[in-house]
């Protein structure tokens, strides 16, 4: 059992996953984030490597990324920042980034080291299910890591079932086909797709992220999920002045 | 075919489909319906139609005396630049677009860099009556301006790219985008051997046209449908794959790439994939790209805009690491001058582009009776600027 498994064993309800970029807004602001953002009482975190092309993200995700690597955060320089890090915060952390920075690392090497470090983790959305399955999945599971998968409208139940067979934590549900960071409107087709996936009885808990901004996005998406993820309006938030002293007010206002 | 994707989209070690979970489903579709559409007999003949009669197929195999003479070898030239719209791009984009239409697609997207592989998306978008838009990156589209016009007077939507480094990386990035909001409706016309399985697969299959029609035309003119090079600029590596494409399994002819150096291997501006890369993932397929220790994808440089990819397609990856092709590399300099060569002693002024497998004749030695093709990939025009500069004419 990894963070993240004792967790879900624990809390089923309304839980809150914040977003963010390492080296966004600057070098070493990683962990007094984290902190901050335990503090206020989030449930775990989302910390994301920056990587030179981020696909599936929008705008305000893809800016960070490009300052974090103009701040020059690297693989190596997160893993150590977070072995600071849980010496503070106590509540599961996922590492978040694309597969190309993870393959230069080397699979198994930023598999053992993530776990070193206390990742319990890991999200990576150009990773697919077949090339994990056949090539990585040992190294996730040697080293205790949950691998996140996503699901969107168009994946169809089988599909879902297979992911749900290979996940060992919870199931990431994208609110809609988009990029990160785009507005939700909940509409009958997205209820829709939410129940259908209810209906599967899944065996792990579900997640869902894309879009949940304030506290209707994220009652709504908790209505349906264990939780819910706010990602592109929490970088936002990091471009402000003062972004340190906001973070308790951001988390209730999300919550409240 | 020995040097053929496996079922998994693999070549070797290079392939696959490294894609978010939102592109699933497009791109699963794709892989499922493919094979059986493109190779039904009422689309074959609608592709050989338009291949004959609106792109002008077969492109004609020039023997080039003059260059024949002078590398003192018999010197052909596959007439990509010959076809409608100016280059070989447009084998794919007829391809790309019958397929949609049988998909039941109602929105185009595409990316372009040079602009070529976007105005043949935005020609075969025009002649079926599909709403069409081309990604480009800024920097792109200032320097290819002409080709920008081209393809609003064809009635597409031109969408800068202005993240990363805007250029063509960034306007796949964007369009990979769009498609991740559009999974339903919007079919993505990938120019060139590169992205997800299937697509190198398939674009190869469209471009290798070239090759099938090279082998004939040479039985035709030389009583062997063998030669014993063939030579063919490489940035993704869409006209090389289509040239390579039927001699693949010919294991005698040999095979000659030419990547871009910019301005020079080691200078810190240059595209010279196979020479400065590392095994990695770029735009949907484990490839060989340009990347720094960190794994992020380095900007690539090279004067001619359809070159400077920082990866090259999956099957170019793996016929490299298996030495099936050679991969060499020719400067901008090197490029220029090839360009103003052929100009001079064949009347043809090749793209930027193509004539990097132009200049690469002048690297290699040949016995008199070899037979070497080299693929006229686009015709110079786009590229006139460019070249009134350097030799200030």
């Amino acid at each position: 059992m990894n963070r993240l498994n004792k967790l879900f064993a624990t809390k089923k309800d309304n839980l809150l996953s914040i977003y963010y970029t390492a080296g966004y807004p600057a070098l070493n602001t990683t962990v007094n984030i984290a902190e901050a953002l335990e503090k206020a009482g989030a449930d775990f975190l989302e910390i994301g490597f920056p990587y030179s092309d981020p696909v599936a993200d929008g705008p305000t995700i893809q800016h960070s990324s490009e300052q974090a690597l103009e701040n020059g955060m690297t693989l190596n320089l997160l893993f150590e920042e977070l072995a600071e890090l849980r010496k503070r915060v106590t509540i599961p952390i996922l590492l978040m980034g694309y597969f190309n920075p993870i393959v230069q690392y080397g699979v198994e090497r930023f598999c053992k080291k993530a776990a070193e470090v206390g990742v319990d983790g890991v999200i990576v959305p150009d990773l697919p299910m077949y090339e994990y399955e056949a090539m990585y999945a040992s190294y996730f599971i040697d080293n205790n890591l949950s691998n996140i998968f996503l699901v969107t409208p168009q994946t169809s139940e089988e599909r879902i079932r297979k992911i749900d067979e290979l996940s060992n934590s919870f199931i990431y549900l994208l609110s809609s086909s988009s990029i990160t960071g785009g507005s939700l409107q909940l509409t009958n087709s997205i209820e829709d797709y939410y129940k259908r996936v209810n209906a599967l009885e899944l065996k792990n808990p579900t997640i869902i992220g894309f879009g949940i901004s304030d506290n209707k996005t994220f009652t709504q998406a908790c209505a349906y999920a264990n939780g819910a993820i706010v990602g592109s309006k929490f970088v936002k938030l990091l471009a402000e002045d003062g972004y340190m002293e906001k973070i308790p007010g951001f988390i209730k206002g999300i919550r409240e | 075919m020995k040097y053929g994707v496996n079922e998994h989209g693999y070549y070797g070690d290079f392939g696959g489909a490294y894609i978010p979970e939102m592109l699933y489903p497009n791109v699963e579709e794709l892989r499922q319906q493919y094979l059986n559409i493109i190779s039904d007999e009422g689309f074959k003949a609608e592709f050989d139609d338009l291949l004959k009669n609106y792109v002008g197929r077969p492109s004609p195999l020039y023997h080039a005396k003059r260059y024949s003479e002078k590398y003192g070898a018999n010197i052909y030239f596959k007439r990509e630049d010959l076809n409608h719209t100016g280059s070989h791009k447009i084998n794919n984009a007829i391809g790309q677009i019958l397929l949609a239409k049988r998909l039941g697609k109602k929105r185009i997207i595409a990316e372009t860099g040079a602009g070529q592989h976007g105005v043949a998306t935005a020609t075969v978008c025009a002649l079926m009556g599909i709403e069409c838009v081309v990604y480009m990156g800024e920097i792109d589209m200032a320097r290819q301006a002409p080709n920008v016009s081209r393809m609003k007077m064809l009635g597409a939507t031109v969408m800068p790219a202005s993240s990363g480094s805007k250029t063509l990386k960034d306007a796949t990035n964007e369009a990979l985008r769009d498609w991740i909001g559009n999974p339903v409706d919007t079919h993505y016309i990938i120019g060139s051997v590169v992205g997800p399985y299937p697509y190198p697969d398939m674009v190869a299959r469209f471009q290798s046209i070239i090759s099938e029609e090279t082998k004939k035309q040479l039985l035709e003119q030389t009583g062997n449908e063998l030669p014993q090079y063939v030579l063919a600029c490489v940035g993704g590596g869409s006209n090389a794959m289509g040239m390579f494409y039927h001699f693949l399994d010919d294991e005698d002819v040999k095979l000659v790439a030419v990547e871009a150096a910019g301005k020079g291997i080691n200078s810190g501006h240059s595209a010279a994939t196979t020479f400065l890369g590392q095994e990695g993932v770029l735009h949907g397929s484990r490839t060989i790209l340009m990347q720094t220790p960190d794994g992020q994808v380095v900007e690539p440089y090279s004067i001619s805009a359809g070159l400077d990819y920082p990866g090259i397609g999956p099957q170019h990856a793996h016929l490299y690491k298996i030495n099936r092709a050679q991969y060499t590399s020719i400067t901008d300099d090197e490029a220029l001058q090839a360009g103003l060569l052929c100009s001079q002693m064949e009347g043809i002024i090749p793209a930027i582009e193509t004539a990097h497998a132009l200049a690469q004749l002048e690297k290699m030695t040949f016995k008199l009776d070899d037979t070497v093709v080299i693929c006229i990939s686009g015709r110079g025009d786009k590229d006139l600027d460019t070249y009134i500069k350097y030799f200030n004419f």
